[in-house]
Order: C-alpha cells, then structure tokens, then sequence
C-alpha cells in the first residue's frame, strides 16, 4: 500500500507570517494536532504541532496571561525544514519515519507542492483494517518451519475443504528465526475439520491456545 | 392453555432442516431435549404447539427478495454453485439441500408461533428449540443459518405491536445478524455475550459496536475472553444484562440460547459448565417479569455437544419457564440415558448438574478474570456516563 492511497488531500495550511492566535484555532476548529506552513507557491516550508503552540501559550495557570504571545508570527515557532513524504512511499516506511524521527505526521509533497498530508492515525487505521475482520470468520494459526512451499500446502488443505481464505499474514517467529507464524482468517464457523486435517498432516496448530497453556 | 405460563413449539418436521450427515448443526438435539423433558415429565402435550410455516412476508420482513428467490431454487436444486456463492450457500457452513426453503420457512414459522402465542397472551413464555438462526444476513446465508428467525420475529413484533424488545444472546457465536438488522433501530435494542470474535467466528461483536445514526447506544456487546470459566461468566452477564434492561427498559424479551458456552462444545473455546444454563434463563425470566409482565419468547441457536450439553442445557431452558424460575435438580431419568446412549458417541451425564470439573485447570484464571471485568465497564460505557450525569 503506498501513501497516496491513505493520505488526506485536503490539508489544513496556514503560511508563516500567519499568528500563532490562527493556528490554535484552526487546531480547536478542526480537531488536529498538526498544521503544515506553505508558502505562495504552495511548498511547504515548516510544520507546527499542538505541542509547539501550548509550549509558546500562556499558563492557564498564570495570573497575569499574556496574550500578546498569540499575536507573533507562526515562523518564530514553527519546525524547519520538515521530514516529507512522497505520493509514492510505502506506508510501512512512513511507520519507520514515525518510529525513528519520534514525529506523528508528515506531509506529502509531489514536485516540491504540498498534495496530502499522513497521520499517525492513518497509520493505525491501515493497520486495523489489514488485522481487521471483513467477512465472518474464523483465526487460526500456525507455526510452520521456514522453507519453500509451506503456505501453499496449507492453503491446499483450506481449499480441499472448500473454504474461502479472508486474509493471510505471516511473521518470524520471535523466539525461533528458523520458524514463522501464519495467520489466517478463513470463512467457517466450523474451523475443525480443516485444524484437525493441518494437525494430521504434521502442522502446529498453536491457536485455540493461550502463552501459559500446554 | 390459559392455564400454563408456557408453550413449547415442538415438530419432528424441525428435523428436516439438515445440511448433511456429519455436519454439526444437527437438530436431533431438539428431539433429544423433547424427549428428556417428556421423561422427566417435565412437558406436557397440551402445553406442545405445532409450528405453522412462515410466509415469504414474513421471511421477506428481514431479507431480500432475490436471496428468498436463491434459497427457493436451491431447495429444489435450480441454484448453480456460482449463484448460490453469491449468497452464502453452497460453503462448507451452509451447503444446498433438498427442500432448504421449506425447512428453514418451518424453523421461521416455529418462532413466529412463539411469538403469538406471548403476543395473543395465551402464555406468558414460550421457547422454540429450533430458532435462534442468529447469523443469517439480509442476503446471504451463513454460520449454518439460513433465514434469521429471531430478526424476523423482532421485526414482526414491531412492525405488528410496536413494543420495544430487547435481544439477548449467550450463544459463544456473536449474535451478528440480528445486531446488524436493527443497528440503526433505537426501539430494538440487542445484548450479545460471546467469545471474543479475534479467532472465534464470525469476528464482529468488539465493545465500540454500538448502532448507528437513532440506533447508536442500543447495541451492546460483551466479548470475553476464551477459556472464561462458569464465575467470571456469570459475573459480566449477570451485570451487563441487569444494566441494560434497567436502561433500556423493554416492553418483550427474545432471547437467543446458543449452548456451545459448554467447555465440552467442538467448536468454541469457553470452559463453563451446566451451571450458566440454568443461571442464564433465570434472569431472562425474571427480568421479562420485572419488565415486560413476563412476556419472553426463548429460542435455540448453536450448541455442537448434541448429547451432553444441549438436551440438559434447553430443557433447563424449559423448566425455568414452565416451572416459574425454577431449575431441575439430581439425577437424569433412566429411561432416557439407557434410550439414547447407544446412539451416542459419548457416555452421556448422568445428572442434570455437572458433578465436578469437567475441564483441566485453566492456568491463567485470574488474568482472564481480571480481563472480563475490564471489557465488562467498556461495554456499558455509554449507560454508566449517562448515569454519573444523572447523579
């Protein structure tokens, strides 16, 4: 999946010599945590986060509060340059981005222009609906050795049975770099017959099971 | 009839709603519970109504016409399989099999019965064994249900009493047919207790499913975790389902009975025992008295242990509403256990109690326990902040 299928296109800006007063009111008005500061030619040339905004505000706990504060340019606290993305990116690298720079959000630039922006909450929302359950069915999983031709066997089994497979991910074993783990959804209610034939043919079913269970 | 509080809706026709030999929805488990009752005498015949069949009106109340036209030609074996995939029959779940149409219209109409005769006041109980379909779609079959019997007698009910009813479901299964039929109804609200849909089928039925647009709030669900034992079951249900009849407050309850809670059930991985099918009716019984002047209408649904759970479990359904709450103690009658067990692939109970644990130890009781209890306030969330507002 690359970016440009989960980004947002319409992308709250706001340009550098706007107040800072602007951007906390976007952010209220618009429930979002970050604002992208374009210039006239639509490039983007910092970025501003709640966090940013509440460090430059006044203490709510002070008495004397000085609002004047609000009233400087968005550029005296703006981050520069800015991490971007491209339309083009797979959206595991903008996970790695998030990861490594410790940052929630990029923009996304296309010939220099601002085109979309990827949240944190994209992000995630991706990774519910790869996880995620879209038709009725069951989870099982395996732990298989790590070799050639595993997958389509065990597929084999679930289609002999005929058994619509939902969705399929697979991941290394985390104490064994030998083994991996597969998962699957399939479309029964009754998964047994196909746990019974995998276990027959020598496959570890490690799911209905919990860690502490035999 | 005015003289009893119940009706039992009893055919062998019931038998003919029959995927194939080996399949696991096998409703010899309705007749296995008739004739337990009938050898505790528990039942009386002129407490038995005979089901009428259901017209394609009613089936038509909850699906589509096309997929009612598909089962049709399936039953008598015009479907090709490509057309039949398009609407969930034909799969493993829920092959094609001479007369289906007519089977599952029988299933409808037993439920229907159930209604009317609550509905006209004859009774103020009845059960049907051989409902509680709860996951059939709109238009497409699935999870060996065919025609959703309790969304169609839900529909029926409104669209001829206008009463609010309240749906609870203690199938292991998530009752996602009947939820998704009424999400958007405020005046149909359904409880589903079941085991977490992250590897049981069908998947649905996390807390945050809670209806949509005049519906939101009125679809709770209650997901816990496998290997939940008999305390910690009874525990969430027993305080989700009095909160969310207290909010609520229903004018007619339809509950759902699944029986494969069981630990001995194939196909799910909860550890509970006899006891939550005793418990579980109880308090259907008791809240339909405290708010619906004893208006309650008990359906069937799953349950895969055919000779140890299911006859115990649905007759036990049965004497709390016959027998005004109460539950049967001791041994099995004789009769029944010497009929039936040579039929039987397993040595059949002896009581209608579990005596003793009938599972291994489950290692991490207190943490799935402790985990219960925290999907239990996620779940009545919504009640729970509208009452701190209250106070």
């Amino acid at each position: 999946m690359i970016v440009e299928e989960v980004m947002t296109k319409e992308v709250v800006t706001l340009s550098p010599t706007d107040k800072i007063e602007s951007a906390l009111k976007l952010l209220n008005e618009h429930r979002i945590r970050h604002i992208t500061i374009t210039d006239d030619a639509n490039r983007v040339v910092g970025i501003v986060s709640d966090r940013d905004i509440r460090d430059a505000a006044p203490s709510i706990l002070a008495a004397d509060q000085n609002m004047e504060i609000l009233e400087n340019p968005i550029k005296s606290i703006m981050s520069s340059p800015v991490i971007t993305a491209h339309p083009l990116d797979f959206i595991e690298d903008i996970a790695s981005i998030f990861y490594e720079h410790e940052i929630a959000c990029v923009p996304v630039t296309l010939d220099n222009k601002l085109v979309g922006i990827v949240t944190e909450k994209d992000i995630l929302y991706t990774l519910i609906q790869v996880t995620g359950i879209r038709e009725q069915s069951s989870q099982i999983e395996i732990r298989v050795e790590n070799k050639i031709g595993v997958l389509p066997k065990i597929a084999q089994i679930i289609s002999d049975r005929n058994t619509n497979i939902s969705s399929v991910f697979l991941y290394p074993a985390r104490d064994n770099q030998s083994e991996k783990i597969i998962v699957l959804r399939i479309q029964t209610m009754n998964p047994m017959p196909i746990i019974d034939e995998l276990k027959n043919q020598g496959y570890n079913v490690i799911w209905p099971n919990l860690p502490g269970f035999e | 009839m005015s003289d009893h509080q119940a009706a039992f809706i009893y055919s062998d026709a019931f038998l003919n709603y029959k995927f194939r030999e080996d399949h696991p929805f096998n409703q010899q488990r309705v007749v296995l519970t008739y004739e337990l009752l009938k050898a505790s005498k528990a039942l009386d015949d002129n407490q038995i109504i005979f089901p009428r069949m259901a017209t394609d009106e009613e089936i038509k109340l909850i699906h589509h016409p096309k997929y009612v036209d598909a089962v049709k030609k399936a039953s008598s074996g015009q479907l090709s399989k490509e057309q039949g995939m398009h609407y969930g029959i034909g799969t493993e779940d829920t092959p094609m099999f001479e007369g289906m149409h007519e089977a599952s219209a029988q299933m409808v109409g037993g439920t229907l019965t159930a209604v009317d005769a609550v509905m006209e006041g004859n009774v103020k109980h009845a059960v049907n064994l051989g409902g509680g379909l709860h996951h059939g779609f709109k238009g497409k079959a699935s999870g060996f249900c065919i025609y959703n019997d309790a969304a169609i007698a839900i529909q029926y009910i409104r669209k001829k009493y206008d009463l609010k009813v309240l749906y609870i479901d203690t199938d292991a299964h998530h009752g996602d047919g009947v939820q998704w039929a009424f999400y958007d109804d405020p005046k149909v609200c359904t409880f589903s207790i079941h085991e977490t849909g992250r590897y049981l089928f069908p998947g649905t039925g996390n807390v945050n499913e809670r209806g949509q647009n005049e519906g939101f709030g009125y679809s709770f669900n209650l997901p816990i975790d496998a290997f939940t034992e008999d305390e910690s079951f009874l525990e969430v249900y027993t305080s989700a389902l009095q909160e969310v009849t207290d909010y609520f407050k229903p004018d007619v309850i339809v509950s759902q009975n699944g029986a494969d809670a069981h630990a001995y059930d194939p196909l799910t991985h909860l550890c509970c025992s006899m006891e939550i099918f005793e418990e579980i009716p109880k308090l259907a019984h008791r809240l339909a008295h405290e708010y619906c002047d004893g208006k309650w209408i008990a359906l069937g649904g799953g349950g895969y242990d055919i000779w140890r759970v299911v006859p115990r479990a649905w007759a036990q359904l049965w004497n709390v509403a016959n027998l005004d709450g109460e539950t049967l103690q001791g041994d099995l009658p004789k009769d029944w256990v010497e009929k039936w067990q040579p039929d039987s692939p397993v040595t059949l109970p002896q009581s209608w109690q579990d005596l003793g644990r009938v599972y291994k130890e489950i290692p991490r009781k207190s943490e799935i326990t402790e985990k219960n209890q925290i999907t239990l306030g996620k779940s009545l969330e919504i009640i729970r902040n509208e009452q701190k507002h209250l106070l």
